[in-house]
């Protein structure tokens, strides 16, 4: 009865899209108060009904219930109640469920928090918004219906993939997709406008807060699922240049650069034609992304299965949704009348130097991701395309990004200072190479480059440091004075600074574990002590140990440093007999921001263990700085005048801000 | 140094098409450089690609061909049917490594078609078969659509 009430919630949800998709806009045209405040209810309903058909799957997981083939397919009986919970959308149907689960949800957060939006603009946003809920209600219902039920319910489930018996499962896709699919509201404000063909700074203020959230979860997201992989595939590598990897990438990059248009647009009322196109670009890469790993033309760890009608559909909604769009901007945005002119060395210039860089960048990154594909469809050759294409052509590109990026914020608008900035940014060079001569120094002349690249990412951390000691005039004037302008001053300036010492961050720890890691691939036999960096490891031997749905192979490390012990590390080996396969459960043991890292390979005949073992120095820092980005994001998005709904800035908070500048 | 608006415009559509014509010298030049290509065991023989070329080679580990040495050294042929192709590899093999199963090496080629392998993948799951595995199965023959479900299913 349940599977039959969530497929029936999941038809009425898509019953209401069709109303929505059609009556708000025909609102909008004829002026109809009534039709165009429909989309309001209608969106919060249809958030209601989708929410109730994923509930009514998740009771199926969690009660067990093998007569539905998704689940018998997915679960086990066995499983821990979060696995069972997690299953859901650890298989095709439930994460397009749950992709749609969030598309309503953004769709019900417009409806409820877009008070303010221009009647006509908020309607035509949620008409927009259902018009691409409806394609994916259409492409569960046809191709992907997770409640369909076998004849014959079978007594056990399938299990899961034991690679996603992880926690990582129960966070990484559902923060994926608040990021992928919260890029839809953008594309949904951005298709608005061109039909409205009116767009002004107000539609920037609005379009911010969206984006922000949905580009914070999508850091996240990321950064989630690199510690996943990181610990799950046992090679202690976090980043693969994997296809589906680059599929989550472009959308961020696109959507960092949307998020930069969009300061200039609102400020300055310019780039619109171009922020407008970005906002349809990102959510396209967001699809795009969907498409690649939903449609089976990549074979991948997300790629859950196979079927060509899938594949087909997915790239008629793109090609319906992308190409509709880019229509619409070539006809439309000619229209779209010019804003604020600026100088080429501004603050506005500086941002148009972050989108270059950023959606050329991405450009590299989607021919990396699809010209295997192309290749493969035209000559029939395959060739992979890996870490050292990328390193090539996207490294330079973010590294010349991030030189400029400490100036960006240090330039006013319309005309600025590059001397002035640079003068500013002295001591932030100064530490830069001063980190630099102290790396070749310690490091030697085999790692010039990535000494280099280590005293950027301390010039970026300075420079966004001196960011706000500029704007609150610390060491100018009394401590106090500036004590209470740090506080007055706009939360999206610390969110700006944050952010950006984030992603050097990030650089830091990217550029120290590819670099002076140490890798050991050895076998050992109980008692053995094998050193690794700083570190003496002594193998003591191997238990076994049942777990719930597995028996595990846990083998034991005694780590010392100088002799004295610092821990204990167990990697283990989980094999899963409902799938006759096993998982590698890595060992990591943190020292400082740098990580142990252990993982378990075949026991050899001699009875010896073969053991992969590295240390990652500021490994952690990777994932720090996408936390400490995403807090930046937070910030800025507190901010009381990108608050959906909040009135402009009162003058009471503008003295700080000019004094700053 | 007051810019007019067409000065301005020139400016950034200048910037632009020099960002993206250095982007594509780096795309081109990385291409040139760093793709490996794929092969079945069959293209291998018939290509008679010159020593030192990086290729993946994909296909079954050959029944009975695995030799296990000291140090985590492994020997083991890579077959699609009709020609096989020795590997060496020194590390440790994936988990579901094993005879008779689907495997891609990556490596460089030496004299002999012998490949040193820096890298080998294999299956994740008792279901999956790496797509390039199947693809050469499927050109020499020894494909058995049977095999079809299972073969391209979840990893």
């Amino acid at each position: 009865m349940i599977p039959e009430l969530g497929h029936y919630a999941l038809v009425l949800a898509l019953a209401l899209g069709l109303v929505q998709s059609i009556a708000p806009v025909i609102g909008a045209v004829t002026r109809d108060g009534t039709l165009m405040r429909l989309g309001n209810s209608t969106a919060v309903m249809q958030f209601v009904f989708v929410a109730a058909s994923f509930l009514a799957l998740t009771i199926c997981y969690v009660t067990s219930d093998f007569s539905v083939a998704t689940v018998y397919e997915n679960s086990h009986s066995m499983m821990p109640l979060v696995y069972k919970i997690s299953s859901v959308w650890g298989n095709h149907e439930g994460s397009m469920l749950l992709w749609v689960l969030i598309l309503s949800l953004f769709g019900a957060m417009v409806a409820i928090f877009g008070a303010n939006l221009p009647s006509s603009l908020k309607a035509n946003v949620l008409a927009v918004q259902s018009w691409i809920a409806c394609a994916f209600y259409i492409f569960i219902l046809l191709t992907s219906n997770p409640f369909l039920r076998l004849a014959q319910a079978p007594f056990e489930g399938r299990d899961l993939n034991p690679i996603l018996q992880d926690p990582g499962l129960a966070i990484h896709p559902p923060l994926l997709y608040l990021g992928y699919v919260g890029f839809s509201i953008a594309f949904s404000f951005a298709i608005a406008a061109l039909i409205d063909g009116r767009i002004d700074a107000a539609w920037a203020r609005w379009v911010r807060p969206w984006t922000l959230m949905a580009w914070m979860f999508l850091t996240l997201g990321i950064a989630m699922g690199s510690y996943w992989a990181y610990y799950t595939l046992g090679w202690g590598g976090f980043w693969f240049w994997d296809p589906v990897e680059n599929a989550s990438l472009m959308p961020w990059l696109a959507g960092t650069a949307l998020l930069h248009s969009a300061v200039v647009m609102e400020k300055r009322n310019a780039l619109k034609v171009w922020t407008i196109l970005l906002a349809i670009l990102t959510f396209s890469l967001s699809l795009i992304g969907t498409f690649l790993v939903r449609s089976g033309v990549l074979t991948s760890v997300h790629a859950f299965a196979t079927d060509p009608t899938r594949g087909v559909f997915i790239l008629c909604i793109l090609i319906l949704f992308i190409g509709g769009g880019l229509t619409l901007f070539a006809w439309r945005a000619p229209m779209l009348k010019q804003g604020g002119l600026f100088a080429p060395i501004s603050r506005e210039g500086a941002l148009v130097f972050n989108n270059l860089f950023l959606t050329t960048a991405c450009l590299t990154v989607f021919v990396g991701t699809l010209y295997p594909l192309a290749l493969e469809a035209l000559t029939g050759d395959k060739i992979s395309v890996g870490a050292p294409f990328f390193n090539l052509t996207f490294g330079p590109l973010m590294l010349a990004l991030m030189f400029a990026m400490p100036f960006g914020p240090l330039l006013a608008w319309k005309r600025g200072d590059v001397y002035g900035a640079a003068q500013r940014l002295m001591a932030a060079i100064g530490v830069g190479l001063v980190v630099v001569a102290l790396t070749f120094l310690i490091e030697g002349e085999r790692s010039v480059v990535a000494a280099c690249v280590v005293g950027l990412a301390f010039y970026v951390m300075v420079g966004a440091a001196i960011d706000l000691v500029e704007r609150t005039g610390l060491m100018r004037v009394p401590f106090r004075i500036a004590l209470a302008r740090a506080a007055g001053l706009p939360r999206s300036a610390w969110g700006t600074a944050i952010a950006h010492f984030g992603i050097a961050v990030t650089l830091l720890g990217v550029i120290s574990a590819g670099t002076w890691g140490t890798e050991r691939i050895v076998a050992v036999k109980p008692g053995q002590t094998i050193a690794l960096s700083h570190y003496e490891l002594t193998f003591d031997g191997v238990k076994q140990q049942p777990g719930p749905n597995y028996s595990a192979v846990v083998a034991t490390f005694t780590v010392r440093r100088a002799g004295a012990v610092v821990g204990v590390m167990q990697p283990s080996k989980r094999t899963f007999a409902t799938r006759s396969m096993s998982t590698n459960e890595a060992a990591l043991m943190a020292r400082g921001f740098g990580q142990l890292y252990l993982s378990l390979g075949d026991s050899e005949a001699d009875g010896s263990l073969a053991v992969r073992l590295y240390y990652k120095p500021l490994v952690l820092l990777i994932w720090i700085g996408a936390v400490i980005m995403m807090l930046g994001g937070a910030l800025s998005l507190s901010d009381r005048r990108l608050r959906i709904g909040a009135p402009k800035p009162a003058r009471g908070a503008r003295p700080a801000m000019q004094a700053a500048e | 140094m007051a810019m007019t608006r067409r000065q301005r415009r020139l400016v950034l559509i200048g910037g632009s098409v020099g960002v993206l014509a250095i982007a594509v010298g780096l795309v081109l030049n990385a291409l040139s450089g760093s793709i490996v290509f794929f092969n079945s065991p069959s293209d291998v023989m018939e290509k008679h690609l010159a020593p030192g070329t990086r290729i993946r080679v994909g296909g079954l580990v050959k029944p009975g061909s695995v030799e296990r040495g000291a140090d985590l050294k492994i020997k083991f042929e890579v077959t699609d049917g009709k020609h096989d192709i020795p590997v060496k590899f020194q590390g440790i093999v994936p988990d579901l490594f094993r005879e008779g199963q689907g495997v891609v090496a990556e490596g460089k080629l030496e004299s002999g078609n012998l490949i040193a392998a820096d890298t080998v993948l294999a299956k994740h799951d008792e279901r999956y078969m790496p797509k390039e595995v199947v693809d050469a199965l499927k050109k020499s023959g020894r494909w058995q659509e049977g095999e079809a479900a299972a073969g391209g299913s979840a990893k």
